[in-house]
């Protein structure tokens, strides 16, 4: 899929009202949203149909009323769970962008360790660390016993996998959504790895 | 005896023959108390297989044990009707007795206390079994006196005989069970008429197959008539299907108890319509206590000349083995039971080819069921014409029905086909004015849950199939527990070998879990629609086609039951969020607002 794919409405009258459409990196590497950006000048035209809200490209801080909502990661502390949660309250659609949104992925590696063991070798007997005890802050959100998918916590629409899903599952899933077809990836673009 | 020799003399009897595995394994573990990975490698070595796929086998089954579990190990039967019985309290109160955790072997390996699948004493439970004994009707009394006989290390034969009584309960009779032949009047009708016309009558008698699905026992057998054996040594076979696993159905295990001979007799003539010299009966795991009384009517038959060479003074030759399961439910469906003949785990195969063409050792087989066996010895003796007469249009003949639950009289019901649900409540004792029947489970976990509204429909083929469960359920009962126990007995049921079953019925069961444990919300139930389908359309075989039928139909009829235990309209995780921050509290010492989730959805309490 090079060339732009032709999603202007010609055949149909363009919608009055831009889709609005959040977006949140919780426990994950950014690597989704990279994966976003990856569908190139594609985004021009897809910024003719939809507009930001909460997104890491507004820095918007908090989420209002929206059309659609994109989660990428898992659930590793309570701030994820806050950040899900207003997602969820705001989003009519909501959308797991990718491995550790779907599964838990990388970060949920440390669920075969108790969370105190962790907590205790990091930061109080680790060789060559300051061993300055386990931050208490109130500011620092708490992580959280074991790494959640997201669908284990709120309700969830869709599921895009792969790590990342590929920039073409992306933008198909998109343009799916904005012609008011159920989105489905199909052979090529589903796959998880 | 050493071990090596135990296992040798297992071995030599079983002629090292792989596909005997299933023999040797249940075998050697009666001697030895489990199967040890050396065990498995001497066994392994002798058949000349893959050592990995004898361990496969030995992993597949519940009843083989590749740890050691205790010199007593104690089986609750798990069914609804055990449930309803109350089991779940006589097994707690047995674990604190004896110090344990359900499934856990006491430190000193004495004892074992679990739960098992449906064993076929619906109209008698609660059951247990012990050492794979059946032990009836428990009670909190029985409860005390076996924990103390365990303590003593009393042998399991050592104890009062009474325990081990298992009743026919025959409440009705018809054409099957008053059926007055007497040993070999059938298959001496049968060797008159010559397997062609035989094979006629039985078409003509438009008999059809008990197992449930109705497929035409004339047919079938015709089938794997004009199929020929292949390779080096061509053969025909007849399987009996005895692997009476759907939960609630008991009919089977009274046929073999009580009329061996006229199933013997029926294998017979099936052996001589499709040309076969050899019969197999795969008895469940659970029946092991009928072999040997089996084993000696066989015994019995050889010595009247009604098996082995030259029957009944003719050149028709058969003879009939018994290979036992091993406690898998799935061995009941024909080309699982096949590969469970031959040793391997019981993963149904892909069809076609279907048995009668390509069965046991690939060579043309017929498997069916024990009642349809049964069967066929009526219309040996009085003809297909007689025997049309009985039942409707399209279900001829008569129908054993296993009733249990809550009714006055459980037990065996025979009827013609086409009999009302209503008129079969009203003689078990459970019709009107009697007990508040709600709903009827059919066929068991994969059958049909009928509401009252429905009690006037019939049994039969063109209405309500069924291979003979009928679990009655009063207006006491919970109908979304009767459906959660059964999310749970597929979940342990399934093979493995397709995806959409294998995790399919751990996510129906872990949702309906969710649900009991009240953190279930409107997406939960959606979630167990799209599941359905989902396992309906996609599984490799029948077990997960209808593995979420009693949920679809509990869903449909008794949605109440579910709907006031669901949380809230919202989405709700299944477990305590809260909690879920209870390490990093302790570890941080923190207890401020931040440290702690609001318990619903609202942005405010966080802010």
């Amino acid at each position: 899929m090079n060339a732009p794919m032709n999603v202007t409405t010609n055949a149909n009258p363009a919608p009055a009202k831009k889709l609005r459409v959040a977006t949140a990196s919780l426990a994950g590497c950014f690597g989704c949203h990279m994966s976003i950006l990856d569908i190139d000048e594609r985004l021009l035209t897809l910024l003719d149909l939809i507009e930001f809200d909460r997104t890491p490209l507004t820095d918007i801080k908090r989420c209002g009323p929206c059309d659609l909502g994109i989660i990428e990661g898992g659930l590793c502390n309570a701030e994820n769970v806050h950040v899900l949660r207003e997602f969820r309250q705001n989003c009519k659609i909501l959308v797991a962008l990718g491995a550790c949104a779907i599964n838990g992925g990388l970060p949920a590696q440390r669920n075969h360790l108790d969370l105190r063991d962790v907590l205790e070798e990091v930061y109080q007997t680790e060789y060559l660390v300051s061993h300055g005890g386990i931050p208490n802050d109130p500011e620092l959100p708490l992580p959280l016993n074991k790494v959640h998918p997201i669908h284990e916590v709120v309700k969830v629409d869709y599921f895009l996998p792969g790590c990342p899903p590929p920039a073409d599952a992306i933008w198909k899933f998109l343009t799916d959504l904005l012609a008011g077809r159920t989105p489905a990836l199909g052979h090529g673009l589903l796959h998880y790895d | 005896m050493s071990d090596t020799d135990t296992i040798d003399a297992v071995l030599d009897r079983h002629h090292r023959n792989g596909t005997r595995l299933m023999q040797i394994l249940r075998e050697t573990q009666e001697q030895l108390g489990w199967l040890s990975p050396a065990t498995l490698t001497i066994i392994a070595k002798a058949v000349a297989w893959p050592r990995a796929m004898v361990e496969g086998t030995a992993d597949f089954y519940s009843f083989f044990h590749t740890r050691p579990l205790g010199r007593y190990r104690v089986l609750w039967s798990d069914n609804i009707t055990d449930r309803m019985l109350g089991n779940t309290d006589l097994m707690e109160s047995m674990c604190k007795k004896l110090w344990l955790e359900p499934g856990r072997v006491s430190e000193d390996g004495l004892v074992s206390v679990d739960t098992t699948s449906c064993t076929g004493m619906c109209d008698q439970g609660p059951a247990v079994l012990v050492n794979y004994r059946p032990i009836t009707r428990m009670t909190p009394a029985r409860v005390g006196e076996m924990v103390g006989l365990i303590r003593s290390e009393t042998p399991v034969a050592k104890w009062p005989v009474e325990w081990f009584a298992v009743d026919d309960n025959i409440r009705r009779k018809d054409i099957l069970l008053d059926h007055g032949l007497v040993a070999g009047q059938a298959l001496a009708a049968a060797l008159e008429l010559g397997a062609e016309k035989m094979l006629a009558e039985i078409k003509a008698a438009r008999l059809r197959g008990r197992g449930g699905a109705g497929f035409g026992t004339g047919l079938k057998w015709e089938a794997c008539r004009n199929a020929e054996g292949h390779g080096a040594h061509p053969a025909h076979y007849v399987v009996c299907n005895a692997d009476e696993g759907e939960p609630g159905t008991f009919k089977d295990r009274v046929l073999l108890t009580s009329y061996a001979d006229l199933v013997f007799e029926g294998m017979s003539i099936a052996g001589l319509v499709v040309g076969a010299k050899k019969g197999l009966l795969y008895l469940r795991g659970e029946y092991h206590y009928l072999l040997d009384p089996l084993e000696s009517a066989l015994a019995t038959r050889r010595q009247a000349g009604l098996l082995g060479a030259n029957i009944l003074g003719t050149s028709f030759e058969f003879d009939i083995e018994i290979h036992l399961g091993a406690g898998a439910y799935i061995c009941g469906e024909e080309s699982a039971l096949i590969e469970s003949l031959e040793g391997k785990p019981g993963r149904p195969r892909i069809r076609p080819p279907f048995p009668v063409t390509h069965g046991y050792l690939d060579q043309p087989t017929t498997v069916n069921n024990v009642e349809t066996l049964a069967a066929s010895c009526l219309i040996a003796a009085h003809g297909s014409e007689w025997y049309a007469r009985h039942g409707t249009e399209k279900s001829t003949g008569s129908k054993l029905l296993s009733v249990s639950g809550d009714c006055e009289r459980p037990g065996i019901y025979e009827y013609p086909y086409g009999v009302t649900v209503r008129q079969v409540l009203e003689d078990c004792g459970a019709g009107f004015g009697k007990c508040d029947c709600q709903a009827v489970q059919i066929s068991g976990p994969s059958g049909l849950c009928l509401t009252a509204a429905e009690f006037d429909r019939r049994i039969a083929f063109e209405d309500i199939p069924t291979a003979g469960a009928f679990m009655v359920f009063d207006e006491s009962r919970d109908m979304f527990e009767v459906a959660r126990n059964f999310a749970h007995f597929f979940a342990h049921e399934s093979c493995g070998f397709c995806t959409p079953c294998r995790v399919g019925t751990t996510l129906v069961r872990n949702l309906m879990d969710k649900i009991a444990n009240r953190h279930g919300s409107p997406y939960d139930i959606d979630e167990l629609f799209k599941l359905h389908r989902l396992m309906q359309g996609a599984s490799h075989c029948g077990l997960g086609n209808s593995a979420c039928n009693p949920i679809f139909d509990t869903l449909n009829k008794f949605r109440p039951a579910y709907e006031r235990r669901l949380m809230s309209l919202d989405y709700e995780p299944a477990f305590d969020l809260d909690a879920a921050l209870s390490q990093a509290r302790q570890m941080t010492g923190r207890d401020d607002a931040a440290a702690h989730f609001s318990a619903h959805l609202p942005n405010e309490a966080e802010a």
